[in-house]
């Protein structure tokens, strides 16, 4: 996908339809007429999905409906009239008030940020500063919105690499003076950028909003235009200068919840109320027009504070889940690999079983930087109660307290992107850089 | 207005959607049962429907309208009738097969032609009726024909889709849905627009209505079958009427819409003699608020106390064209009345030909016309709301009595119960339907149609007369069956308590059931297995035929309740053995002269006196027996 618009006449068709229709010189979006059976089908031609088969030629037929028809010896297809060109219209946009504040949105991809021409089957990004405004005019009232498209991509098909280009736009767009960022981004992997902008991005002035949608934005009931509101919102107002995910509080549609980055998980597959801080509350809501911090532990918002950037990651760091039965002979697979560090996300208060222990023992020894998040997600490893968790600290394991895996996992990729020396990385490792660690464990 | 219409003079043509819930054991897209639910809801949740706008770029008018106005929806549910996916926080699941293969069924019933591959779409629907903002809907099969009395009746589409939420209440800007409704599968029958008169748009759905209720997969009871119909006379409009749920409804329906399409068009010819232009009706707002201040009338007082406006406006020329009646109890007036409802979200509004009434007096008319310039030839309309609503309210006014001048305007109305409609929305544009990229396409084989067309369910007709020769039912009462969705259960019931006369079950099923309908018992609550086991009861001779009707009416009083406890309940059990015995002396004994004077012929009498005491628990025939033994036995003694 991405903003591809020299699209295929015959989008999708492969083998005898596509042959067929050749032949007839038809193209997606025709009026075409198919013969078969003694009866006939008029429509307009649509696009195939490129999961369909090869069979199959699907029409928009007069009531609206796209039906699939199959080619069989006898099917004659005739085009009956050219399709008529259609172009996106966006209503006029809203008028501009350039004594708001200036918010930057930078498109990643993802369902938030993009559309589907449902005529020819291509998806393009919809981030022109007219296109958000003409889908939600409400933002024109928050903030003079400035758009830019890093890239468009599936956020499962980002690697650390997308985060260093992510982190050195918003340096950018920070230091160009706007009064907060907003990035549109897939919900799959967000929660591991917001970890790594969150490490990259220190000393932030002002703040920095990842923002996603769980339905696409074309449906009527999308959550993206109220998560928007909120992300514009706080990018625009808010007090803090974190790096935050914005996403719905609850399935109903009014609030938005403000998640520090190193302390959200994607919880859910398909749910608006997917994103949950983990061991802490929320930083921020937003009801009802009203912004209300939930916390009084946050960096607060200040224009003069000089932006440190530190954008760089060594991919060479997994997260190992131990499993009941697992060959340790995986963890010598990363070592032999090359690999630099491990974040082993154990059972319990952060346990692996003891035929684990040498292949951990040899990690060690050969330098790589072993650390332990538990698999619970929820609560704190503690590897003082069990015999199992003080020998893996006596083989060099390092405890990461609260720290969710995910977010262990790139705080060592960013550690080893920052310093060559593992002792810097090991110490780095140790210290709260973004809230990943609270010292206390609230209820929640 | 009682006149007989020419309607081929009039050029009527009418056309039928039918939408029937189907009784699969799972929802459309979900595996949630297909059922309603009563009671406070579990859930809920509160949204907003944004209106997208289609690939041409534009946005419904309406649905923008809504949005704008801040109209959110707050939805019901619980977890027995609703999940994830009904509340639009899961992608649906693959279409049910179940239901798949009940619309092919129907289609090959009808002569359709199945499409080879099926898409679903996605239907914008903004109202809040679907979480997701469209209806899931696929066409199923094209191109079919039924014949209703000797006609050809062409059968344009066969769809399967998913029924909507229902609406609970409307407060202010919250609307109330329960999802409950929403998801259960529907099949849309389609015909042609070639219906010609009212009685022939009843006859043709009753058709459609008996092929659908053949394949024995169909829901039963209040709104489980509509009725959407698509009329146009010569020179009116193709008007879409919504939701009319009872069959004997939709020949009223069908006339008082020519009816009405004929008296708007009487209307514009008689503004065009008036020579009224649009330029003309030129919208311009006066507000009279002062001018009610001491008004007598109640509700023009409470709003003006609440600090609300009285906004008016003139339409010129309108004088007797607001209050003339087109159709049974529509009128102009009324018309401007459900647009000012649904723009301005007003109660209501308020019009020169009606008044003086309602507590507005001659004076006040006289002051309003004089304020608004206004001569004995033209109408005035005013409302009282906050000036926005009011502002709202009067430009819609202002909008359909230009449309007066044009004629019929497009729209979609609603049915009301007494066979009037009502303004619904605009109708929507042709671009609202999509594909609904979450659910791949489906195949249909030859071989999978060819296995369904083995083993069709048999028409109606022939449904009939098997029932006549098999069961030997009377014509009228196989008809009933046929026509009442209870065919299933009859073979079921007759299978399962051979020694009960199928003559009885059908009785019970089609007119027992119709008449507790009539005296308000919630029939539908009593299930199929319930109503199975009661005939079983009798059957085994533990309870009388007689007893059935109060059984059913205690189960469906007591939805917790089984067969067994109603019986014991109502006191139902069958007396027999020594009970009967002593209860059959004990009236002998008791009306000992009429036996001494009559002997064996006072058999008669005392079986009357009997089942008139114990109507319902005693078995006839044994008593009858019991009785003659009896007698025979005190004659001889
Ligand atoms: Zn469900």
């Amino acid at each position: 996908m991405g903003g591809n618009h020299d699209l295929p006449s015959l989008p999708g068709y492969k083998g005898e339809a596509l042959k067929i229709l050749r032949e007839a010189e038809a193209q997606a979006g025709d009026l075409i007429r198919i013969f078969k059976d003694g009866t006939s089908y008029e429509g307009v031609l649509m696009p195939r999905s490129e999961y369909g088969d090869e069979r199959h030629i699907v029409i928009k037929i007069r009531s609206g409906y796209n039906i699939g028809v199959r080619v069989t010896a006898d099917t004659r297809v005739e085009k009956v009239g050219a399709g008529a060109k259609v172009t996106f219209k966006p209503p006029p946009p809203p008028k501009q008030r350039p004594n708001l504040p200036r918010v930057s949105i930078l498109s990643t991809g993802g369902t938030i940020a993009s559309r589907v021409d449902y005529r020819t089957g291509a998806v393009r990004p919809a981030i022109s500063a007219e296109d958000l405004y003409s889908i939600v005019p409400e933002l024109s009232d928050i903030a003079v919105i400035e758009t830019e498209v890093i890239f468009s991509l599936f956020s499962e098909d980002l690697t650390p690499k997308h985060w260093t280009r992510i982190a050195e736009t918003v340096a950018k767009r920070i230091g160009e003076g706007v009064d907060g960022v907003v990035i549109t981004h897939g919900t799959d992997t967000m929660a591991y950028t917001a970890a790594a902008l969150s490490f990259a991005l220190q000393d932030l002035p002002v703040p920095v909003v990842l923002v996603g949608a769980q339905r696409s934005e074309d449906r009527p009931s999308s959550d993206a235009a109220l998560n928007l509101i909120g992300a514009v919102s706080a990018a625009a107002e808010a007090p803090f200068a974190e790096v935050v995910v914005a996403m719905h509080e609850t399935v109903s549609d009014n609030a938005v919840a403000f998640h520090r980055g190193t302390k959200v998980r994607k919880c859910h597959t398909s749910r608006r109320d997917a994103f949950k801080s983990v061991n802490v509350n929320p930083l921020a809501r937003l009801a009802d027009g009203q912004l209300t911090m939930l916390t009084e532990d946050y960096r607060k918002r200040d224009h003069d504070r000089e932006l440190t950037l530190k954008p760089n990651f060594d991919e060479r760091v997994a997260l190992i889940k131990f499993y009941p039965g697992m060959n340790p002979r995986l963890i010598d697979l990363y070592v032999d690999l090359g690999y630099r560090g491990l974040i082993l996300e154990g059972t319990g208060l952060g346990h692996v079983g003891r035929k684990c222990f040498p292949s951990i023992r040899k990690a060690v020894e050969r330098g790589l930087i072993v650390a332990m998040a538990s698999q619970c997600i929820w609560g704190r490893v503690n590897m003082n109660v069990y015999t199992n968790g003080r020998d893996l600290l006596a083989l060099g394991v390092i405890p990461l307290g609260d720290m969710l895996a995910e977010t262990a996992l790139v705080k060592l990729m960013w550690a080893l992107g920052e310093t060559d020396d593992p002792e810097e990385a090991k110490a780095l490792l140790r210290t709260n850089m973004a809230g990943e660690v609270s010292a206390r464990s609230i209820y929640i | 207005m009682s006149k007989q219409l020419n309607y081929s003079k009039i050029g009527l043509l009418v056309g039928l959607e039918c939408h029937q819930q189907l009784a699969t054991r799972t929802k459309l897209f979900c595996s949630c049962k297909p059922r309603l639910f009563k009671g406070e809801p579990k859930v809920t949740f509160l949204r907003r429907l944004r209106p997208t706008q289609s690939e041409l770029g534009q946005v419904d008018p309406a649905a923008y309208f809504e949005f704008k106005k801040g109209v959110r929806i707050l939805y019901e549910a619980d977890n027995e009738t609703s999940c994830l996916v009904e509340m639009d926080e899961e992608p649906p699941h693959p279409l049910n097969p179940e239901a798949l293969e009940v619309a092919l069924t129907v289609a090959l019933m009808m002569n359709a032609k199945p499409v080879d591959e099926i898409h679903v779409m996605r239907k914008t629907v903004i109202d809040g009726s679907n979480t997701t903002g469209f209806q899931r809907t696929c066409v199923v099969a094209l191109n079919g024909s039924i014949e209703v009395e000797g006609k050809a009746v062409p059968i344009e589409h066969i769809s399967l889709e998913e029924d909507a939420a229902r609406k609970t209440g409307a407060e202010g800007f919250e609307i109330r849905y329960r999802i409950d409704r929403l998801g259960i599968p529907l099949i849309e029958v389609t015909t042609g627009p070639v219906i010609q008169s009212p009685r022939e748009a009843q006859r043709v759905a009753l058709a459609i209505g008996r092929i659908l209720r053949a394949t024995k997969k169909v829901r039963r009871g209040i709104g489980t079958i509509r009725q959407d119909l698509n009329i146009s006379i010569r020179d009116g409009a193709l008007i879409e009427i919504k939701g009319v749920q009872e069959l004997e409804l939709i020949s009223k329906v069908v006339e008082y819409e020519a009816k009405r399409q004929l008296g708007l068009l009487e209307i514009r010819d008689e503004l065009k003699k008036r020579g009224v232009t649009e330029d003309e009706i030129r919208g311009e707002f006066h507000n009279a608020t002062e001018l009610f201040k001491k008004t007598k009338c109640r509700v023009l007082r409470k709003a003006i106390n609440q600090g609300k406006r009285v906004l008016a406006v003139k339409l010129p020329k309108f004088s007797g064209l607001l209050g003339r009646e087109i159709a049974p109890g529509m009128r102009l007036g009324r018309e401007m009345a459900d647009r000012a409802r649904f723009w301005g979200r007003v109660g209501g509004i308020f019009h020169t030909d009606e008044l003086p009434a309602y507590g507005v007096t001659e004076g006040e008319v006289d002051r309003l016309k004089r304020l608004l310039k206004a001569g004995p030839e033209d109408a005035v309309v005013f409302v009282a709301d906050t000036l926005e609503n009011a502002a709202d309210a009067l430009r819609a006014v202002v909008e359909r009595a230009k449309e007066a001048l044009r004629g019929v305007p497009e729209e979609t109305r609603a049915a009301n119960p007494d066979g009037t409609t009502r303004y619904m929305r605009p109708r929507p544009g042709a671009a609202r339907m999509y594909p609904e990229t979450d659910i791949p396409p489906i195949q249909i084989t030859e071989e999978y149609l060819q296995e369904l067309a083995s083993r069709l369910p048999e028409l109606p007709e022939e449904a009939v007369k098997r029932l006549m020769v098999e069961y030997d039912l009377n014509e009228k009462l196989a008809k009933q069956l046929v026509d009442s969705e209870y065919l299933g259960l009859f073979e079921d019931t007759v299978r399962k308590a051979q020694r009960v006369s199928p003559t009885v079950v059908a009785a019970t099923l089609t007119e027992t059931l119709k008449a507790l309908r009539r005296d308000g018992v919630d029939v539908e609550e009593v299930s199929d297995e319930q109503i199975l086991e009661v005939f079983r009861l009798v059957d085994s001779g533990r309870t009388t035929k007689e007893a059935i009707p109060e059984i059913i009416t205690w189960l469906a009083e007591h939805k917790d309740g089984t067969v067994e406890e109603a019986v014991k309940e109502l006191g139902l059990t069958v007396i027999s053995g020594d009970e009967l015995r002593s209860l059959v002396d004990r009236v002998v004994y008791e009306n000992e002269a009429v036996v001494k004077e009559r002997g064996e012929g006072a058999f008669g009498f005392l079986m009357g006196v009997i089942m008139k005491r114990y109507r319902g628990r005693l078995d006839a025939k044994v008593v009858s027996e019991l009785l003659k033994e009896r007698l025979k036995s005190l004659y001889r003694g």
